[in-house]
């Protein structure tokens, strides 16, 4: 009964995905389909004395002539064939750019993502146990004025501080210019991720601690924490017991859930810091009227979104014995 | 706390509405002529006839921040407005009754949340050719999620009540108990839902200017600003990027605050912290 | 006769309130609260809700929030207690059964839990025999506080209090949702431990089991106690009570007649002067609004001037 139970929520969630994702592409190709920048001016744009014959050639071999109702079923097949076609930025096939970014912006995102996430828990706890207090209050207040820093600009900061005026980290780029690939040290790799992991991590961790912090005082206030006191248990075994152990996994959660932010923070941080991942490679994608790219990678992230709400879920179902033990809510 | 706090609370959201008000009227009535260029006085430090210096061009950077802010917070203004009014059709559609209606809502809550609003605010100002249109059309299709949340518990909170029962029992229509007895209650909830929008629309619209999908580069916008200072960090100029991002991390936080106060003074079961 | 493990003198508890969040004043919930408590004993406290029978327990157990104030004195077996020995005390020397599951910890097995922090081969022991005391099957341990049953819950509740092995236990509305068997077999369990020697606080607003339980009954009205007598007393009926509204509540029992008491208990914002009573009392003479003592009368103690 469990189990029949559990495929039929892991049937809908599936469903659910998959009718996203259908819709997802359908307003993405719509989307770029209504731009009026002309993909094929853009294409031979540095080129002079292009012919009409030859633009005319071009947009044929695009399909560019083609009904959109037509051109959207031609793209969506070869996409569901693990064929997302050819960048026109990179000359290279969508799928082959979009697996070499995501590695390097992974490893940006995977290191703001524990960063922020640990570091925002632990001072999210700090204010919750010093609840109404000086400490709190002002963590708190700095905590507000951080939600209210744009990353990008906070990443210019960084960068003027700790690379131009300290010279602690490089300008930019993920390796040192001029050195090939192959040689990169991983100490070199790790020294040019810090800024931009740090740009990154900025916004989320200061959202991490405030529910962090919130979620912790309603612990402290509940029944249970009472009982607990009543019991003998001292502050620290409170907080370790019954605190870490209520607030711990809302707190995975809403990391994994936080996947939509992480990325889309991850087009400013990479652009800032000229950092060569996917974020990058959207915006100059949309920059430079790179459709097929632009559209890989927009599946690319609203997939990634989607594996991080399913990662969250997943363990919810793990690890929260009200839906473990089959207590259908 | 104590008798007058909210009299305290009343006078600060005041100061900081006026706080936004002079801004926006002053980006507003500076004359063009403080932003010419004048080669005589490129890259000048701040100094107390420049505060915030000049750029390359040797425009007053005081001058250009002002009209930058003033742009942001009317584009903050006109998208939230937007995003708000979709928020409130889609959250009260949401809670009619109808139950596809509800799951439909649900799903295009997911839709947008599932693409990352930087990759979705790319999208659409692509689709728009750039520009200040995409701006706004991005920013108030990407913002009104929350809202519409709130706007759907409360109202199916305000349906569940009696006197909505006692009225359809009176044979009054859904038309007509959804404009008389539920929007009124929503008054509320959308200000304050409009005002907390804004920071969120605010620095989404300068985000997408720096990245080059927003504004263009002869409007004075912040995010311009910004991006025209990455080429001058090197040299060392901080100025460039430094006062302007300031300025609009105080914009974002003073509407931020204003809708926090807002709230506690609307709900003031909120208050006791 | 012995020394009381509890007294508690002239205890008032109050808190800073924020009308409509922006005014402030104070609501006093408990007014000049005295009671005593014997080992062998159990003191039941009855009253209606609302009437700040909970937080007497908490102010006992310095467990009230940031924003009471607490004053009177609670002594334990002769000693003042300040919050400091209240905490020390907490878990070893006086045991809480609080009302209901949700002061189990929702993420954590029964059995962990009732074992508390630290989990020896004897207080396993321990624990398995009192769960098979008061009918609770070996799996409860394995179970999660929202696959309890109501009646579950409070014995689960009142074995934590068990283990304790405290002398002071202050049980909080532990028969509700039990049926009577059950209800009888809980009390039984206190009944017992009062018979060990241990002093027992049975708060409850079902003053019919108190009478069948209790040794003593305390009625509690508006935050205070009006009359403290012999459990005897409520049994033999009306003329044997000394307080007009211990007399109403008697009446109120559907074996005596069902009479229910006109008015209102009043809120604590809005207490009347003197007695608390005196807006619902057929007695009422203008001497009710001055301060009213506890006296002795007929070996019971009561808050009333008219008492005889």
């Amino acid at each position: 009964m469990k189990k029949k139970y559990y495929l039929k929520c892991t049937g809908k969630y599936l469903f659910r995905m998959i009718t996203l994702l259908i819709a997802v592409s359908v307003i993405s190709f719509v989307l770029v389909s209504l731009s009026p920048v002309d993909p094929v001016q853009q294409y031979v744009g540095a080129v002079p004395n292009v012919s009409v014959e030859q633009r005319a050639k071009i947009a044929e071999y695009w399909g560019l002539n083609d009904p959109p109702v037509e051109r959207f079923f031609a793209w969506a097949g070869s996409v569901l064939h693990g064929d997302f076609g050819v960048s026109l930025l990179y000359r290279r096939p969508v799928l082959d750019i979009i697996v070499e970014k995501f590695g390097a912006s992974l490893a940006l995102m995977m290191t703001a993502w524990i960063f922020s996430g640990v570091l925002g828990f632990a001072i999210g706890c700090v204010m919750g146990l010093f609840n109404g207090r000086w400490l709190d209050k002002i963590l708190k207040k700095v905590c507000f004025v951080m939600c209210s820093i744009p990353t990008f600009w906070i990443g210019i900061v960084f960068l003027m501080v700790f690379s131009v005026m300290l010279g602690w980290f490089p300008f930019g780029m993920s390796v040192p210019k001029g050195v090939p690939a192959d040689e990169v040290t991983i100490l070199q790799r790790i020294h040019h991720l810090v800024l931009p992991a740090l740009t990154l991590s900025f916004l989320s961790f200061a959202n991490v601690a405030l529910h962090t912090r919130e979620k912790l005082v309603d612990v402290l206030e509940s029944d249970y924490v009472l009982f607990a006191k009543a019991r003998g248990e001292s502050k620290w075994s409170v907080l370790k017991r019954h605190g870490l152990r209520n607030i711990l996994l809302p707190a995975v959660t809403m990391q994994f859930g936080s996947f939509s932010e992480l990325f889309g923070g991850s087009v400013l941080a990479e652009n800032i810091f000229s950092y060569p991942g996917l974020g990058a490679a959207v915006s100059a994608a949309g920059m430079y009227s790179d459709v097929p790219l632009l559209l890989g990678i927009t599946l690319f992230s609203t997939l990634f979104v989607f594996v991080g709400n399913m990662l969250a879920n997943i363990i919810y179902g793990i690890v929260d014995p009200q839906i473990r033990e089959g207590c259908i809510k | 706390m104590n008798l007058n706090r909210r009299t305290k609370m009343i006078v600060f959201v005041g100061v900081i509405f006026a706080v936004l008000a002079a801004v926006y009227l002053a980006g507003l009535f500076i004359s063009d002529d403080f932003i010419a260029a004048d080669f005589s006085q490129k890259g000048l430090k701040p100094s107390w006839e420049h505060p915030f210096g000049t750029d390359m061009l040797g425009r007053d950077m005081l001058a250009r921040t002002m009209k930058g802010l003033s742009v942001s917070i009317i584009v903050g203004t006109v998208a939230s407005t937007v995003s708000a009014v979709i928020a409130l059709i889609v959250g009260v559609a949401a809670a009619s009754g109808v139950s596809w209606l509800d799951h439909f809502v649900n799903w295009m809550i997911d839709l947008v949340m599932g693409i990352p609003h930087t990759v979705l605010l790319i999208l659409i100002s692509f689709a728009c050719g750039k520009g200040l249109k995409g701006v706004l059309i991005g920013v108030a299709i990407t913002h009104w999620t929350g809202l519409a949340r709130i706007i759907r518990s409360e109202v199916l909170q305000i349906r569940s009540q009696q006197y909505i029962e006692v009225s359809r029992k009176l044979g009054h229509s859904s038309r007509w108990i959804t404009v008389h007895h539920i929007l009124p209650h929503m008054v509320p909830q959308f200000l304050i839902g409009l005002i907390l929008m804004f920071p969120h629309a605010i620095m989404h619209e300068s985000s997408l200017t720096f990245l080059g999908f927003g504004l263009p580069p002869e409007q004075p916008a912040i995010g311009i600003i910004l991006s025209e200072s990455m080429q001058y960090l090197s040299a060392g100029m901080w100025w460039l990027a430094f006062f302007p991002g300031l300025m609009l991390v105080i914009i974002v936080l003073l509407f931020d605050r204003l809708g926090e106060n807002l709230k506690k003074i609307m709900d003031p079961y909120s208050a006791h912290e | 006769m012995k020394e009381a493990i509890l007294l508690v003198k002239d205890l008032s508890v109050s808190f800073h309130m924020y009308d409509g969040g922006l005014e402030q004043y104070d609501l006093k919930v408990i007014s000049n609260l005295t009671l005593d408590v014997r080992p062998g004993e159990i003191v039941a406290i009855a009253g209606s809700s609302g009437s700040g029978k909970s937080l007497f327990a908490h102010a006992v157990m310095g467990l009230l929030p940031e924003n009471a104030v607490m004053t009177g004195k609670v002594f334990y077996k002769g000693k003042v207690l300040s919050q400091k020995d209240k905490e020390a005390l907490r878990g070893t020397e006086m045991a809480l059964v609080p009302q209901s599951v949700s002061y189990l910890d929702p993420l954590m097995t029964i059995g962990a839990q009732v074992r508390g922090t630290k989990p020896n081969r004897q207080i396993i022991k321990a624990q398995k025999e009192i769960f098979k005391r008061l009918h609770l099957k070996e799996e409860t341990e394995k179970l999660y506080p929202f696959q309890l049953s109501g009646g579950m819950a409070r014995r689960v509740l009142v074995a934590t209090a068990v283990l304790s092995g405290a002398q002071l236990i202050i049980a909080d509305e532990p028969t509700p949702g039990l049926d009577l068997e059950m209800a009888l077999e809980a009390l039984q369990v206190f009944r017992e431990l009062a018979d060990a020697g241990k002093a027992v606080v049975l708060i409850t607003h079902d003053i019919d089991l108190a009478f069948h339980i209790a040794d003593r009954i305390s009625v509690f009205y508006a935050g205070t106690t009006v009359e403290t007598a012999k459990a005897a007393d409520f049994l033999k009926g009306k003329e044997t009570l000394r307080h007009p509204y211990s007399k109403a509540l008697w009446e109120a029992l559907p074996q005596n007649g069902f009479k229910p008491i006109p008015g209102f208990q009043p809120y604590a914002k809005y207490l009347p002067k003197g007695c608390l009573f005196s807006p619902r009392c057929p007695l009422k003479t203008k001497e009710c609004e001055n301060e009213i003592p506890m006296t002795e009368v007929r070996g019971g103690y009561v808050r009333c001037i008219h008492a005889d």
